[in-house]
């Protein structure tokens, strides 16, 4: 028995060395002397100060950073606005919405890419910025209104009932009483938008213009020939940003179910 | 199809908040999902213009052209390739999610957050990461050969062998999600009742888990086989430049050949199976809401 246990946590522990693999390789090679990238020469911090003053680099990180936050901002209000919505009214084209909303999570993301690229040029929208935010704002909403339906699935509407006969009215309602309530689902869905937004290759692919190259897209272009030690300093950054984040929220969830327990107990 | 709106006690009449609710989601979903679609579909069955553009008429020549026998190796190239990293995730993820989902709260919650930490690094890096690893003078290829398991070194990546290994570690995460939720709400009296009667571990997990989290095998299979027949960063990275998937079909017409026409088509193709393989996933049970890792 205790033989299986040890062997149980040998395979977590090899599909983790699988995972993490790379992401030690992008570490330690950010921390080396030689631009090749290739091997190993020697230990500088000299990139994690350079890559602030690589113009075209910066230029990308700010534009993925803004097209992230604005269309993480839009795709969280209308998601979360759009699953209260859809779950409390019934009314014609309901069921078509719903089907649409697993479209982008289904589909190859090549195919809404060309998709979305057809009809800015019908409506003939310079393609840039604008486009692809509008692009991730599409392919973000879903994955929103998903984690806060989840949210809504066990949520009490006498809660809300309640809050209005005090006297509460709608609006009031929503941010005193609903929002609170689903926080976890519209911050899980907002954080998911902002990765997946930050991460997106394939869609801003076929809706880039010129001025508009996104970091992953920069990345694309330098990954073909040889990605840079800068490269691998920039995304050791972002990856400990994030990183920060989402242990605070898996401490926030460990500290929850520490307090279950301590009531069960 | 089946309904998977929850109904609520007391649904309320059409007002100002159904519309500021329902109304964007609506609208944003409409015109930027279906009408997009639906011009897609329009345009297969139309000529390409002198121009790169798109001329009205009807012909099912595009339909025609996909399936000419360049094209067909290549559809069978990618469904071969997207079927084997589909089948590789499902025997990396399975035990893993099954030994995780045994582990105590606490431990659940934090290994399932290590999951999707490697996400939070740029996929085109941690793929260039992986070209390193693998190359001939790469660190597997010495570590291999120090061992004495090889004498030359492997061909691991530029070929198909290194595609796979690309695609597999890009879609895991979207195979252990799905499966790590259905084994999670697995009925643990089920598998008692079952070892009271009488059943070894081997018979419990054939007759009693495996049917039972048959729903995550198939949401995870969804989430990993389409999005293959489609990531043509991945081939374009680790399969050097002989090795296309469907994507990159789809990709070369849009950008390079601006057939558009041609290039809709294709990706009406990519539609079509994914469609099929939804209603599927949904005539056997499948609830849409799995797959969004909610």
């Amino acid at each position: 028995m205790k033989k299986n246990k040890l062997l149980q946590n040998l395979y977590i522990l090899l599909v983790f060395l699988f995972l993490y693999t790379p992401i030690v390789m992008v570490i330690i090679f950010s921390f080396n002397t030689s631009k090749m990238n290739i091997v190993w020469e020697g230990f500088t911090v000299e990139w994690y100060g350079s890559f602030f003053k690589n113009r075209t680099l910066m230029d990308a990180l700010w534009t993925s950073v803004l097209i992230a936050v604005v269309s993480t901002a839009v795709s969280t209000v209308i998601g979360t606005l759009g699953a209260i919505g859809l779950s409390r009214y019934d009314f014609k084209g309901k069921e078509l919405i719903d089907q649409l909303l697993y479209i982008p999570i289904v589909i190859p993301e090549v195919v809404l890419g060309v998709s979305l690229l057809c009809i800015f040029s019908i409506m003939n929208m310079p393609l840039g910025i604008v486009t692809i935010t509008l692009s991730h704002i599409t392919f973000c909403i879903p994955f929103v209104v998903m984690n806060v339906r989840a949210r809504l699935a066990g949520f009490d509407r006498f809660l809300e009932e309640a809050a209005m006969d005090l006297g509460a009215n709608e609006v009031t309602t929503f941010f005193k009483v609903t929002l609170p309530l689903i926080m976890p689902g519209v911050s899980s869905g907002a954080l998911l938008s902002f990765s997946l937004s930050l991460d997106d290759v394939i869609i801003s692919f076929f809706v880039t213009g010129p001025g508009s190259t996104t970091l992953p897209l920069k990345i694309l272009s330098m990954v073909k020939t040889s990605v840079t030690p800068e490269v691998n300093a920039l995304s050791a950054i972002i990856m400990l940003v994030l990183i920060v984040v989402i242990s605070i929220r898996a401490g926030y969830s460990v500290k929850q179910i520490q307090k279950k327990q301590s009531l069960k107990a | 199809m089946k309904k998977q709106g929850k109904e609520h006690p007391g649904k309320k009449k059409r007002d100002a908040a159904f519309f500021a609710t329902a109304g964007p989601v609506s609208a944003w979903m409409i015109l930027f999902v279906l009408i997009p679609l639906i011009y897609i579909v329009a345009i297969s069955f139309m000529r390409r213009s002198a121009y790169g553009g798109v001329k009205l008429g009807f012909t099912f020549e595009n339909i025609f052209q996909i399936f000419d026998l360049s094209n067909l190796r290549v559809f069978g190239q990618s469904i071969l390739m997207a079927g084997i990293t589909t089948v590789a995730c499902i025997l990396i993820a399975y035990p893993f999610a099954y030994f995780v989902a045994k582990k105590g709260e606490i431990e659940k919650t934090i290994f399932m957050a290590l999951v999707m930490v490697p996400f939070m690094i740029s996929s085109l890096i941690r793929l260039f990461a992986w070209i390193n690893l693998l190359r001939r003078e790469g660190v597997i290829n010495r570590f291999l050969m120090f061992l004495g398991v090889i004498d030359e070194p492997l061909q691991l990546v530029y070929n198909y062998v290194g595609s796979i290994i690309g695609m597999t570690y890009t879609l895991l995460p979207f195979m252990i999600l799905p499966l790590y939720s259905s084994i999670e709400k697995l009925d643990k009296s089920l598998l008692e009742a079952g070892s009271d009667l009488g059943a070894k571990p081997v018979t419990a997990f054939m007759r009693i888990t495996l049917p039972l989290t048959m729903p995550g095998i198939f949401a995870g299979t969804i989430m990993t086989f389409i999005p293959a027949l489609g990531m043509f960063f991945v081939t374009d990275l680790m399969g050097g430049s002989k090795i296309l998937v469907i994507g990159s079909l789809i990709r070369n017409e849009f950008i390079t050949a601006k057939n558009w026409p041609l290039g809709a088509a294709l990706s009406l193709f990519l539609i079509v199976i994914t469609l099929l393989l939804v209603k599927l996933y949904q005539k056997n049970g499948g609830s849409m809401d799995d797959l969004g890792g909610a």
